[in-house]
């Protein structure tokens, strides 16, 4: 039977590092990273803040999970998550998600040399970095096929770039990745890409790439469409192992993602129920009538549940396996829909002013729906969940 | 017993074997064992020496129970005993006289006295402190006249704990006392109550010219309302102490369905299916953390929105199996008027589970003052506009 009993040693609190991790991240964010200011960047020609994410990087935020040998903060996913609930509680337009989380955990699965001197860089907060696969992938979805590898040196016609170690190139890439998250600004790419030999995971100079950006529904995350005419490339893992770490890179960052959309839901929530306490209609205050009331109650319980089940998920990804692709998936299912319920109710429950530009509650409302669709629906997790859960869907009769 | 060091958890386990060396659980009546447990304040760690503890932090008591468990003893929670050890036992050591705590925590310990609690009235459900049996002084006594209902345990109880209004001239929530009830006394008739599922939980409880005396008053004349917030409080802090494993609770009823019944599979009972496993395994983690944070000393407000996603849960599921089974669950066990023969939930038919269920939004507090609990007090907003809080209770109208 495939519904195994959890481990009972799975921790779903904070300890005392993540909560100072928390604090120190939280207090960086409250100075550097108002809702306004990312509201003014968003519009510019730079809606990433670079210079932000360099002082995280010096916090140790962009290579939690990195080991301390390689200039990483020799932390887990446990820590990397709850930087996120604060990165997510403040929309923070800064690459975590692409470079800290996704292609990181690509770099560590795939492991050797190459990944090595990758997550050095990324660590120091050099370059960031970018997972060439479509925003919307789930970790269960087919190795991408939109991108060939070819042997040998780069042709006179593509980038004279050397590979991202500086070393001699392998290789080219050519093909496009749509919805890439967290491209334009990287140094780095990290690319899966298949070749005579099967499926490689691939280190691309980001500038020998070409990168188009898209306007996105998320404007706090930017987009782009990535394109390779022969780009140097250096593997750094080929065949299954490729596949494996792509798939690691998923899970995990599906898990992490959980905790930013907790950041996301605890500020829609907190500052839904702040300002109802102040807010005065027919002589009393909003938040005083009992529809209201209820739909906070019940929107509190369910960001509770997502506190939990976004810590399991976050556990469950350090030890890996099997078990951290369901909980991971869990997390998924359950915290997209309780996101997207908390801004949708905080858009709803401030009324004319939720509606505005000028109030910070769309940030949050893209934010939600955008990372909801991130990783996979909510509705691909619950069929992960059939499939590892062993709850088959149903068949055609013979 | 006089050992100066602080109890921890190595000295607490140290004790427990001890005590279960010179008391075998194997050869020694369980009402003796648990006796000489209370005697040797292991029975609530953190109550005072002489009333079944040893004055230690409360977070050790899971330690103790489980140790117990381990060495072999019976678990103290047995049927009926639950609203003495649960309601009756905190309230009596918080409020109670030292004869008073003398006389009736052990026995309820042991199980040799059972207790029911006479609260909730035909006019008194959500609104508790509307309720209106009277008790009027007479010398060194009361008596009480009124009609209780929803009383578990009625026709087994020894004693009661009761609430009554001994001063309607006062607003609803100040005219209250507390008894302790001799369920023998004359004038005490226990009815069985038939529910909807065609069976008697419950009872109705009519009190004529009940005499008490004032000897059995738990708390201040008038105090009984504050002294009923320490029962209230108390039947929702049990939580177990121990981790669930996955799908560990009703939730199976329908996995085990739909793993060995896939002729009862359709597409859009596999999507609830699939939304309530995860709702399920959201509930379970919360009360998990919930768990792990009381174990660590930090209780939070989660344990109030437990009951809120079980009861609902317990519902869906429940409605689920039904749907399944389509005309399989169109024959019911046993329609007639009856005590519970003690059959436990699951092994019942799918319609005992979809009727019964239906309390669970009820019983215990309903969903809907859950909400209002939960919004008030856990998330602060402003109490609605109330007409009753100032009025004398006789002037109410009803």
């Amino acid at each position: 039977m495939s519904a195994d009993p959890v481990p009972a040693d799975l921790d779903l609190l904070y300890d005392d590092v993540e909560e100072g991790l928390r604090a120190s991240v939280r207090s960086l964010l409250a100075d550097r990273c108002p809702w306004s200011a990312v509201l003014e960047r968003v519009e510019t020609d730079a809606p990433t803040d670079v210079a932000l994410w360099k002082e995280l990087a010096a916090m140790g935020v962009a290579g939690l999970p990195v080991p301390e040998r390689l200039g990483g903060a020799g932390a887990t996913l446990r820590e990397t998550a709850v930087a996120a609930e604060e990165l997510g509680r403040a929309v923070a337009p800064v690459p975590f998600l692409g470079s800290a989380v996704l292609a990181t955990t690509a770099l560590l699965a795939a492991g050797g040399e190459a990944a090595d001197g990758a997550l050095a860089r990324l660590a120091s907060g050099e370059v960031s970095a970018a997972l060439a696969v479509p925003l919307a992938t789930a970790p269960d979805t087919p190795f991408p096929q939109t991108v060939r590898y070819a042997p040998g040196a780069p042709g006179s016609t593509s980038s004279p770039d050397s590979p991202a170690d500086g070393r001699a190139a392998s290789g080219t890439l050519t093909g496009e990745v749509g919805g890439v998250a967290d491209a334009s600004t990287a140094g780095i790419l990290v690319v899966p890409a298949v070749g005579a030999d099967g499926p490689g995971l691939y280190l691309v100079e980001a500038d020998s790439s070409v990168r188009l950006p898209v306007t996105s529904l998320d404007l706090t995350r930017p987009l782009a469409t990535v394109r390779f005419d022969g780009a140097a490339a250096r593997p750094v893992a080929t065949g299954p192992a490729a596949a494996d770490a792509l798939h690691t890179a998923l899970v995990s960052g599906a898990a992490v993602l959980a905790s930013e959309q907790l950041g996301v839901a605890e500020w829609a929530l907190t500052t839904t129920v702040d300002y109802l306490k102040t807010r005065y209609q027919f002589g009393r205050p909003v938040g005083s009538f009992q529809a209201v009331k209820h739909r906070l109650a019940d929107l509190w319980v369910a960001v509770s549940q997502a506190r939990a089940v976004a810590r399991n998920a976050a556990s469950a990804a350090v030890h890996g396996g099997p078990e951290a692709a369901l909980d991971a998936a869990l997390a998924q299912a359950f915290v997209s829909d309780t996101a997207v319920l908390a801004a949708e109710e905080a858009v709803q429950l401030h009324g004319g002013i939720g509606f505005t530009w000028e109030h910070p509650t769309h940030l949050y409302l893209k934010r939600a729906k955008a990372d909801a669709l991130a990783l996979g629906s909510a509705d691909r997790h619950r069929m992960t969940i059939a499939r590892l859960a062993d709850l088959p869907p149903a068949q055609w009769e013979a | 017993m006089t050992d100066p060091a602080p109890l921890d958890a190595a000295a607490a386990r140290a004790r427990v074997a001890e005590f279960v060396a010179a008391h075998d659980p194997r050869t020694t009546d369980p009402a003796a064992f648990l006796g000489a447990r209370f005697d040797a304040g292991l029975a609530w760690v953190h109550f005072p020496e002489g009333a079944g503890g040893l004055g230690a932090p409360r977070a050790l008591q899971p330690t103790i129970d489980a140790e117990f468990a381990r060495l072999g003893a019976a678990p103290v929670q047995r049927e009926g005993l639950v609203i003495g050890l649960g309601m009756a036992a905190p309230t009596i050591l918080a409020f109670g006289t030292p004869a008073q705590r003398y006389r009736y925590l052990r026995p309820l310990y042991t199980g040799e006295e059972v207790w029911c609690q006479l609260f909730s009235e035909p006019g008194a459900g959500s609104d508790l402190a509307a309720l209106g049996t009277r008790a009027v002084r007479d010398g060194d006594s009361w008596i009480l006249n009124g009609q209780k209902v929803w009383t578990s345990l009625a026709h087994r109880a020894r004693w009661a704990i009761l609430i009554a209004r001994t001063d309607p001239d006062l607003p609803k929530h100040r005219g209250i006392s507390y008894f302790i009830c001799d369920m023998h006394s004359p004038g005490v008739e226990v009815r069985p109550l038939r529910q909807l599922t065609g069976e008697a939980e419950f009872n109705e409880v009519y009190l004529t010219d009940v005499r008490i005396a004032d000897s059995q008053r738990l708390g201040e004349p008038g105090e009984g309302w504050r002294v009923a917030q320490t029962t209230l409080m108390n039947e929702r802090v049990s939580i177990a102490g121990h981790a669930e494993p996955r799908e560990g609770g009703v939730i199976a009823l329908v996995t085990e369905l739909w793993r060995t019944r896939p002729e009862l599979r359709t597409p859009g009972l596999h999507d609830t299916l699939l939304r309530l496993w995860v709702d399920a395994e959201a509930a379970r983690l919360t009360k998990e953390r919930l768990r792990q944070q009381l174990a660590a000393g930090q209780p939070g407000p989660e344990g109030s929105a437990a009951k809120l996603s079980f009861a609902r849960i317990n519902q869906e599921v429940a409605g689920l199996e039904l749907d399944l089974l389509g005309g399989e669950g169109l024959t019911y066990d046993d329609w007639s008027f009856r005590r519970p023969a003690g059959i436990p939930f699951a092994e019942r038919v799918p319609g005992f589970h979809y009727l019964r269920t239906k309390g669970n939004s009820i019983e215990g507090g309903t969903s809907e003052i859950l909400r209002t609990i939960i919004a008030e007090r856990v998330l602060g907003l402003p109490a609605e506009p109330r007409t009753d809080k100032d009025t004398a209770w006789k002037d109410l109208p009803r």
